[in-house]
């Protein structure tokens, strides 16, 4: 199957900083892509110009379109949650849906009121009278009735307290996600989907700097508690980051075979929130 | 067209105050104060007779001579259409804040996140902005003046009746209704095309600004005027003051208001006397469609078009405010 998305040598400089520095990237379908990267990192920029909101040079597919000059028919086939609580705070549940159900062929409103009858909102109510929470249900579920190849979600859950932000994503994989769907999202709250996630791609100041799937990432990297005898073992193996629980000494290490380490400690995969935090050390130094 | 017509009718849910209720109530307040006026010239001055335009209805009624009922027509005619004044300086209002806004306030409170992630195209979006402020609110305005003007008719005619007038002659033969209503309705295409500039600007201006829209708007023309008129002051600079102030701020900001283009023409119809008898004053309504092949008409709805084409192009790539 051809990629939804492939960017090779995407560019995109602001007045004093290098948002996308060479990024060149594919995302096959079937896919949940989580990108992650520090404030600042170009995650966004990335997810603005997949969407044809910003100008870039390079070159860029997005389901074989280019978002620069083809995003009107693009954006029949790709849909997006940018931000939390983008919803226009006059209009009224009802009306949403009529309008969506009117403008967007793909849009099945069946299906839409079935995820709002799971939910406390009226069909008369006004986004401004709802909480933060609310408003990503209903955005939520009318995005999840919309039959879109590609999803790009930018911080969908931002602010959330955390029964929504499980609940969105439970959602999503419920009752959304299959193998003719993709989805691509960032958050800074890694923990919470590194579970649903099946590729992970790093960005760091304009560049990828890890682009893997999850199942490489488990046998690329592994976490070792090392004992106390073993620490100077484990040491000359170079790992990526060293840290200090209760007395003990965890490394990371990229690229060492699991069988090299097993006598060092216990071995684990590590969480992508530490991996992503021995990979960024710097970043704001 | 039916993404379109979705459009239009998500302007008219967002601005539904603005589009009807404010020409409505203003026509009703016209015509609630001019009942409060007669029936208090009625309590207080029953005996010495009302006077509609300086004109006692009370003496009049006595002595109905062919030329004195014209003017009592022409006196009905000017009660009318006075709701049809308020509404136009109120839809002259709504026009120019929606215009200036409508693309600039979704990308304030970041909802053009939302818009954007439909498959409707920035054209289409700033096309159905554009036919709310030139074609939808003035329709509306037209419809809410005409049914105003008959309420007020009736208001007025149903006085007159109780001072000694034929109530069919004041209601029908005397005033003229359907050819005030229908000057009103003709002069929408006149309206469309001359108010072309200034939305144009507006929306330019609400398209490219990032914050502060309305310095923008309504300053930089202002702005550019002042500026005019003070190198004129201090030696010529070849742009003439009073030409700069009427062609280039005023078309890009008072072409909204409704029949802006009528008092020049009226001015005309003056200066080569054809002006004798009041009915002239609604000659100024009648409908002239040879306008739009004339200078200002056109170089402003091409300015316009222009400006709307900017518009739509920045549209595509400002999303954040």
């Amino acid at each position: 199957m051809s990629a939804i998305v492939s960017a090779s040598h995407l560019r995109k400089r602001y007045k004093s900083t290098q948002a996308l520095d060479d990024v060149s990237l594919e995302i096959q379908p079937g896919r949940i892509v989580g990108l992650i990267g520090p404030n600042g990192a170009g995650k966004t920029t990335a997810l603005k110009a997949i969407l044809g909101l910003t100008d870039f040079d390079g070159e860029l597919k997005v389901r074989g379109l280019d978002p620069r000059t083809q995003r009107d028919a693009l954006m029949r086939e790709v849909c997006f949650i940018a931000d939390v609580a983008v919803l226009p705070k006059w209009i009224r549940v009802n009306e949403v849906i009529d309008f969506v159900a009117n403008v967007h062929p793909k849009f099945d409103r069946a299906r839409c009121q079935r995820f709002l009858a799971n939910t406390k909102l009226q069909p008369r109510q006004r986004v401004k009278e709802m909480s933060k929470g609310m408003i990503v249900q209903l955005h939520l579920a009318i995005v999840m009735a919309i039959d879109a190849r590609l999803l790009v979600l930018d911080e969908p859950t931002l602010g959330l307290d955390i029964l929504y932000r499980k609940q969105f994503y439970q959602r999503l994989l419920e009752d959304y996600f299959d193998e003719n769907k993709t989805i691509l999202v960032t958050t800074h709250q890694v923990e919470e989907i590194e579970h649903i996630l099946t590729d992970l791609i790093f960005i760091r100041d304009g560049k990828i700097s890890l682009d893997a799937s999850m199942d490489e990432v488990g046998e690329r990297f592994t976490e070792v508690m090392v004992d106390a005898a073993h620490v100077e073992a484990a040491r000359a193996l170079q790992p990526l980051d060293e840290r200090q629980v209760f007395g003990k000494s965890i490394c990371l290490f990229d690229g060492v075979p699991r069988a090299q380490l097993e006598h060092l400690g216990e071995t684990r995969r590590p969480s992508v929130s530490d991996l992503f935090v021995a990979t960024m050390k710097g970043t704001y130094a | 067209m039916k993404t379109f017509y979705w459009l239009v009718k998500r302007e008219f849910w967002e601005h539904r105050g603005g589009f009807l209720w404010a020409p409505v109530w203003s026509a009703g307040i016209v015509w609630l104060t001019t009942l409060m006026g007669i029936i208090s010239a009625e309590v207080f001055r029953s005996k010495a007779g009302i006077r509609l335009n300086g004109v006692d209805i009370g003496s009049m009624s006595k002595s109905l001579d062919a030329d004195n009922l014209t003017r009592v027509g022409y006196a009905i005619d000017a009660y009318m259409m006075s709701p049809a004044f308020l509404v136009s300086v109120v839809m002259f209002v709504v026009v120019l804040f929606y215009a200036m806004n409508t693309l600039a306030e979704d990308r304030r409170d970041r909802s053009i996140l939302f818009w954007k992630s439909l498959p409707v195209s920035d054209r289409d979006t700033v096309l159905s902005k554009l036919f709310c402020a030139a074609v939808l609110v003035p329709a509306i305005a037209i419809a809410v003046s005409i049914a105003a003007s008959l309420a007020m008719l009736i208001l007025v005619a149903v006085v007159a009746a109780f001072h000694g007038f034929n109530l069919g002659q004041v209601l029908w033969s005397l005033p003229h209704p359907f050819s005030i209503a229908f000057n009103l309705i003709a002069n929408l295409p006149l309206y469309v095309v001359w108010a072309l500039p200034s939305i144009g600007w507006l929306l330019l201006a609400s398209a490219w600004s990032r914050s502060r829209t309305f310095l923008w708007a309504i300053m930089l023309p202002v702005g550019a005027g002042v500026l005019v008129s003070w190198f004129n002051l201090m030696g010529s600079i070849g742009i003439e003051t009073s030409w700069f102030w009427k062609n280039i701020v005023g078309r890009a900001l008072l072409s909204i208001y409704p029949g802006s283009w009528m008092p020049e023409q009226f001015y005309d119809a003056a200066r080569q006397g054809d002006i004798k008898d009041p009915s002239t004053l609604f000659n100024v309504l009648h409908v002239d469609y040879s306008l739009l092949l004339t200078a200002p008409f056109l170089i402003g709805a091409v300015a316009g078009i222009v400006m709307i084409a900017a518009a739509i192009w920045l549209r595509r790539w400002r999303t954040d405010a």
